[in-house]
């Protein structure tokens, strides 16, 4: 997407190289490609130091973007990339997934009369470079505490309460459910999107730094939390996500070929079904694709279903444009990508054959009514206006839930009636003594930084708990 | 990695035991529980029940029939390889009760689930009948065991090579007849348990059956398990793997089973040849 010179501009906004849609929409690799070093610093040079930057406030976790943009601009990458690690500990993370439109460059005063600086993708470019380069040290680590704590959960949450908590010289060990950690960055993103060895690495990094990371760990069932108190962890973070799937409870939806998404992707990424039959694990690969929901999970899915060879992969989404909720960069290129969007569409039923195979689902037109309790106009049915439409594949993207399997097997934990953990919102303790949590287990489905920032606060509760006290 | 510390063959090479050390789940299992397995980095994951568990050794045991792939690379494991990620115990135990007389019915490596189950409904007290099948007499599996495990005990097999001819679910019939029965446990093939059920209900007798859809995570995290159980949606990985049979809408689940037999084909057929190779 190049934006053309502007008016008021000498320079205008570095556009982000990218794979061609036409190739990119039949392979995995990610992508954007990276700005080049001298890119980065044509675009950084954009930036205007804000005495009071306001896109610092837009970020969750208050990067000091002048700060770091400025080191780029005079081509210090690694004062750049130590800049950003004193408030986000995956920049390589969060340049390519956080919704900048909503958050820093949404309020860059640039973005009034010209493009934003492009702050995700040089938050990006830092970390890349310094992933390659290796060149700048971590903070140093403090001496040993001999405090244990146990992390539940490696997703953005956890990682970031481990990579903090091992810095202040406690002995951190991460539990993971599933057999690889990372969390949704490594089951749910693709590949094309977040590719999975950056989050690995972090990951080895903060080994590296002293933490363990378990996986193969259900706590709740391997082991409780009241055993890893008898096992003498002192404190324990919860962040286990939202790992429930939403389903639309209509007819058909348990024929063949209707999956969750937190399904589909866990087999296309987890288990790399994309690449099957070298990895063992099969996946429905559909001729023609619906999706439904219009967040990011649903053009991660509508995405890869083109991918893995859809002639057609529609979004059908139950309220307007305006209502989006996915990233403005995902939309475009999904749109790109060919993929067809039916909105003010709501699903009725599925159909399938007589060997319980998928052939269509039934849409119900929808218009927008009066305005309900989030202020976003209501959609309300078309009486009469049901509509076929052909599909093979049907993956349903309409949010998650709270997964119980920790939360009920747990006594002395205090839950809200959708089944999220309370917390104070200051500290992110729990009601139960010794344990905090924090990210989707506790917001809902939410994001990858807003995560992150709830493990930092956590972490800093945690760290003063293990001095101080409750 | 989880260590294969024993290894057995049965039913004439088509079953095999696997004795794995994973100390942490055997501490935990109850009988009713399964875990999953991945044999290699490339592999799938794989839900087996636990047939046994020795906590005070530390390992658990599985047996299972070899089907197709992933269940092929698993018999090609010898004693002293691993899986490389094994992760339980998972899914509810069984509820177990003091509730009088009791019969157990087991279809193929159905009974290598039923063993655990039964031999802890009669060590409760319960008067246990086992009643178990196979289609031919070497493929049997676990008779001492299950003869062991029970009050009284009955073997069948489809062609009369061994015991009563005729399937399991006559001698059910007889025995529901004769004999006031408070609770079945039917675990086998989803026909067989289907036809368990079809007995059992006639004769009002409450009955347990534990499912085998496929599954991923095993956590209640991507609804791939789903089954359709009293008309509702249920996840088998955590709702059950046992439900009330009476329930169940089998003909669902036997249709959803069939989801990838083409992959499976073809991941088996490429896995043979490679190691006749
Ligand atoms: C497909 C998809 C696309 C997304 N795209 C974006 C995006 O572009 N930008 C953005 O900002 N956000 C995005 N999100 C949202 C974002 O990923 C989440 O908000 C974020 O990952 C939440 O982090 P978390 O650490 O709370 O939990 P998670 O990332 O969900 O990690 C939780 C981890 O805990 C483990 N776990 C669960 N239960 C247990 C247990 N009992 N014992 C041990 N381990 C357990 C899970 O296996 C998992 O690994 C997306 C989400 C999805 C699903
Ligand atoms: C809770 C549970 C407990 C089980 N316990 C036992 C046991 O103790 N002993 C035993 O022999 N079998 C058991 N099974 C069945 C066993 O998981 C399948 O036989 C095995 O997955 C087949 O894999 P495969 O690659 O060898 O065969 P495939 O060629 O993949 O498939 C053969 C058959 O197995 C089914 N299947 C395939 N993949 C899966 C999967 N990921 N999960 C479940 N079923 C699948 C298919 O529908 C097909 O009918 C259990 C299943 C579940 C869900
Ligand atoms: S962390 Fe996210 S919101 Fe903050 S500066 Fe980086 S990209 Fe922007
Ligand atoms: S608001 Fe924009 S121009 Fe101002 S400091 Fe932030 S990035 Fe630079
Ligand atoms: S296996 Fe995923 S929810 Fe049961």
């Amino acid at each position: 997407m190049s934006t053309p010179t502007s008016k008021t501009e000498k320079t205008s906004r570095q556009p982000m190289p990218e794979q061609e849609p036409h190739i990119r929409a039949k392979n995995f690799d990610e992508v954007p490609l990276g700005l080049t070093p001298e890119m980065a610093m044509i675009e950084a040079s954009r930036c205007i130091q804000c005495k009071k930057p306001a896109c610092v406030e837009g970020c969750p976790v208050n990067v000091d973007i002048p700060g770091f943009i400025n080191h780029i601009k005079e081509g210090n990458f690694t004062a750049a990339i130590t800049k950003i690690w004193e408030k986000n500990s995956l920049p390589a993370v969060c340049g390519r997934v956080c919704p900048q439109e909503l958050q820093c460059e949404g309020n860059c005063v640039l973005g009034k009369k010209d493009a934003p600086v492009a702050i995700g993708n040089l938050e990006r470019f830092v970390a890349d470079y310094e992933r390659k380069n290796k060149k700048a040290s971590l903070p140093p680590k403090a001496a040993p505490t001999g405090k244990k704590v146990a992390v539940v959960g490696s997703g953005p949450s956890g990682l970031t309460v481990a990579s903090d908590l091992v810095l202040k010289g406690h002995d951190v060990t991460v539990f993971e459910a599933f057999h690889k950690p990372g969390g949704v960055l490594v089951y749910g993103i693709p590949e094309f999107r977040l590719p999975k060895e950056i989050v690995f690495s972090e990951v080895a990094g903060l080994e590296s730094l002293g933490a363990k990371v378990i996986v193969n760990a259900v706590i709740g069932r391997t082991i409780s939390l009241d055993e890893l108190f008898e096992e003498g962890y002192e404190a324990i973070y919860l962040g286990v996500g939202a790992g429930l799937p939403t389903f639309l409870n209509i007819p058909g939806e348990n024929l063949i070929g209707v999956f969750s998404a937190n399904e589909y992707l866990t087999r296309s990424n987890l288990m790399k079904a994309y690449r099957f039959p070298e990895y063992d694990t099969p996946v429905i690969k559909g001729k023609n694709v619906i999706t439904l929901g219009a967040g990011n999970v649903a053009m991660d899915a509508a995405r890869t279903a083109l991918r893995l060879g859809a002639q057609s992969s529609k979004i059908v989404y139950r309220r307007s444009r305006d209502e989006v909720p996915a990233r403005g960069a995902e939309v475009h290129h999904a749109e790109q990508e060919g993929v067809e969007f039916y909105f003010l569409t709501s699903p009725v039923k599925f159909s399938g054959d007589k060997n319980g195979r998928l052939t269509g689902m039934t849409g119900l037109k929808m218009e927008l009514g009066e305005p309900d309790q989030s202020g976003r106009r209501r959609p309300v049915a078309v009486t009469g206006s049901e509509f076929d439409l052909d599909c093979d594949l049907a993956i349903i993207a309409v949010g998650a839930g709270a997964n119980p399997l920790l939360t009920r097997s747990t006594k002395g934990l205090a839950l809200n009636k959708w089944g999220y953990i309370v917390t104070d919102e200051k500290t992110g303790k729990t009601s139960k003594k010794g344990v905090w949590a924090g990210g989707d287990i506790v917001t809902g489905s939410a994001t990858v930084i807003l995560a992150m920032g709830a493990g930092r606060q956590a972490a800093d509760s945690i760290n003063n708990y293990l001095a101080v006290g409750w | 990695m989880f260590k294969i510390v024993h290894r057995e063959e049965m039913a004439g090479g088509t079953v095999i035991l696997n004795e794995i050390d994973a100390p942490l789940i055997a501490k935990k299992a109850q009988p009713g529980q399964f875990v999953i397995l991945k044999a290699t980095e490339t592999g799938e994951r794989i839900p087996l029940t636990m047939a046994d568990t020795n906590p005070d050794k530390g390992t658990i045991t599985i047996i299972y029939m070899v089907v197709g792939k992933s269940t092929a690379l698993f018999r090609d494991l010898k004693t002293g390889d691993s899986f490389m990620d094994i992760i339980g115990p998972l899914g509810a135990p069984t509820h177990l009760e003091k509730m009088g007389k009791v019969v157990c019915v087991g279809g193929g490596t159905g009974v290598a689930v039923l063993h655990p189950i039964t031999r802890a409904l009669k060590q409760i007290g319960n008067d246990v009948t086992c009643i178990i099948g196979a289609r031919t007499k070497d493929l049997l599996i676990l008779e001492t065991q299950m003869k062991a495990a029970s009050n009284h005990f009955h073997v069948c097999t489809d062609d009369g090579s061994y015991g009563h001819h005729g399937f399991v679910t006559q001698v059910l019939e007889n025995i529901l007849k004769e004999q006031d029965i408070k609770l079945a446990v039917g675990i086998g093939p989803v026909p067989m348990m289907k036809a368990v059920c079809n007995i059992t209900k006639k004769y009002n007798v409450k009955t347990l059956v534990s499912l085998n859809p496929i599954m991923i995570d095993g956590t209640g995290m991507c609804g791939g398990c789903r089954v359709s159980v009293g008309g509702k949606t249920k996840f088998a990985c955590v709702d059950g793997p046992e439900f009330d049979g009476h329930d169940v809408d089998f003909d669902e689940l036997m249709m959803r089973l069939r989801a990838y037999t083409e992959e499976e084909k073809m991941s088996n057929t490429t896995y043979c040849q490679a190691t006749k190779a």
